[in-house]
């Protein structure tokens, strides 16, 4: 095992643009999970990014609230004007892990971690985030609905870094988030779902029931042209479309599409056929 | 292998010595620097034996890696004045003890941040320490007392 130990954020893009394979450590909180029993993780060059200052901050501009690429979700959990503005960023972080988690998990990480069970990535998504990427090259901005290609792919290439987080401001005139887990807290989720309306329109989104985390845009069609939804199961052919889900340890394909099908018509029973 | 330099303040005071690359701040507390209270439980996050507090906040020291540490403030168990204890003998909040310096780190966190619980539970707060044997009501009872509420209160929920 190496580690580099980087002070500034061009020093660690000089550390991944000359070490092809070099994995960048931010919280830890995936990378280091049983980090004891399997030595074979060790076997990497890793760039630590916990110096990188300039990274940390939350800020906020006149058009969008901007989360450094190291921002944790303690940092969200404690700002003020994020509770208010964009409250489902808070729901979602008090539900990662526990405060052991929040204080060192960071946004930036669970994106690039890409489990399809992340409750960080949701909610962003249903905000509309942009993933600002940073390499020795350039700068690039990806809107984060397009990030994802397939199961843990994504379109970072291994020299860049997540340097900031844009989340556009926006007058949200419904928002909830839904985490389905086999307990309150220290549970991966079954079903996630994220959901918000503004002048952009709807966003729907779905965890745990596909290959990545992804936008419903059969279910946000329904929601846009009012689309009369009589009862749960008059969803699951929008359902069908847009998610794949599987059984596997945490659930069952079967549950899972339920699930999200009451969810939905439950949580939005007021805008349905409207 | 090849060792690393880490200085940082731990317990108050500066601490520097050599590390291997994967040592974890848990293994380095524990092995190198005799710090024994701070315990292991899962090894992955999930129950709270490992807590320590890093520049101030909780956080799970078995999935620190030590070299992060160079500058940081690190406080474990061994920094608790012991009376910080007396609530969680009073309450039964502790059993085989397993998990109570995570537990009481936890606590003492809360304990010194009174402010946190205008948004936050106690329970939410603590739900990052497992405990086998108390069954969690002892331990939220003596949080609650700690922080100057009636114990008894929180158990409606
Ligand atoms: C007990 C426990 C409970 C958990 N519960 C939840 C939960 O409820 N919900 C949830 O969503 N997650 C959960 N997690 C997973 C984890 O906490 C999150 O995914 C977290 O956001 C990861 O961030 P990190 O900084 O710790 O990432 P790290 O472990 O440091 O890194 C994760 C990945 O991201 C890469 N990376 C990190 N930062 C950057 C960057 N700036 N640019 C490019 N690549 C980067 C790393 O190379 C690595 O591939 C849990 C983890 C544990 C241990
Ligand atoms: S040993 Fe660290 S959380 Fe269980
Ligand atoms: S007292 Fe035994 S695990 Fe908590």
């Amino acid at each position: 095992m190496n580690v580099l130990l980087p002070d500034t954020l061009p020093q660690a893009l000089e550390l991944l643009s000359q070490n092809g394979d070099a994995v960048p450590m931010a919280g830890g909180t995936d990378l280091m999970v049983h980090w004891h029993v399997r030595p074979e993780a060790h076997q990497h060059t890793f760039v630590d990014l916990s110096r990188l200052e300039a990274l940390k901050p939350l800020s906020w501009t006149a058009d969008m609230l901007v989360l450094g690429g190291l921002t944790t979700y303690w940092d969200v959990i404690r700002d003020e004007r994020t509770r208010e503005e964009f409250p489902l960023l808070v729901d979602a972080a008090r539900q990662v892990g526990a405060i052991q988690i929040q204080a060192r998990g960071t946004w930036a990480g669970n994106i690039v971690n890409a489990s399809p069970a992340a409750d960080g990535v949701p909610v962003l998504m249903a905000y509309d985030a942009i993933v600002v990427l940073e390499s020795r090259r350039g700068r690039e901005q990806v809107p984060l609905d397009r990030f994802y290609s397939g199961y843990k792919q994504m379109r970072r290439r291994p020299d860049e870094l997540i340097v900031a987080i844009h989340v556009p401001r926006r007058r949200y005139s419904y928002q909830v988030f839904e985490k389905v887990g086999s307990r309150r807290a220290q549970a991966i989720a079954k079903v996630g779902l994220a959901v918000t309306r503004s002048d952009a329109g709807w966003r729907v989104v779905a965890a745990s029931v596909a290959p990545t985390i992804r936008r419903c845009p059969t279910v946000e069609r329904l929601l846009e042209t009012g689309a009369a939804v009589a009862s749960p199961s008059d969803l699951l052919p929008a359902i069908a479309q847009d998610v794949a889900p599987i059984d596997d340890i945490r659930s069952t394909a079967h549950y899972r599409t339920r699930v999200m099908a009451r969810l939905l018509y439950h949580d939005l029973r007021d805008f349905w056929g409207k | 292998m090849t060792t690393l330099t880490v200085a940082f303040t731990l317990n108050g005071k500066p601490v520097s010595l050599d590390v291997a690359p994967a040592d974890r701040l848990l293994d380095t507390l524990r092995y190198q620097l005799g710090l024994t209270g701070t315990k292991e439980g899962c090894g992955e996050g999930e129950c709270g034996a490992c807590t320590v507090y890093l520049d101030g906040l909780p956080v799970d020291s078995c999935l620190v890696p030590t070299f992060q540490m160079t500058g940081r403030r690190v406080e474990t168990i061994e920094s608790l004045d012991a009376r910080s204890l007396a609530a969680f003998e009073r309450c039964g909040a502790t059993q085989c003890g397993a998990c109570t310096p995570g537990v009481v780190m936890t606590a003492w966190w809360i304990r010194e941040h009174p402010d946190l619980l205008g948004s936050h539970t106690v329970r939410e707060l603590m739900a990052g320490n497992l405990c086998r044997c108390t069954g969690y009501d002892g331990i939220i009872d003596a949080v609650t007392e700690a922080v100057g509420g009636e114990g008894r209160e929180n158990r409606k929920r």
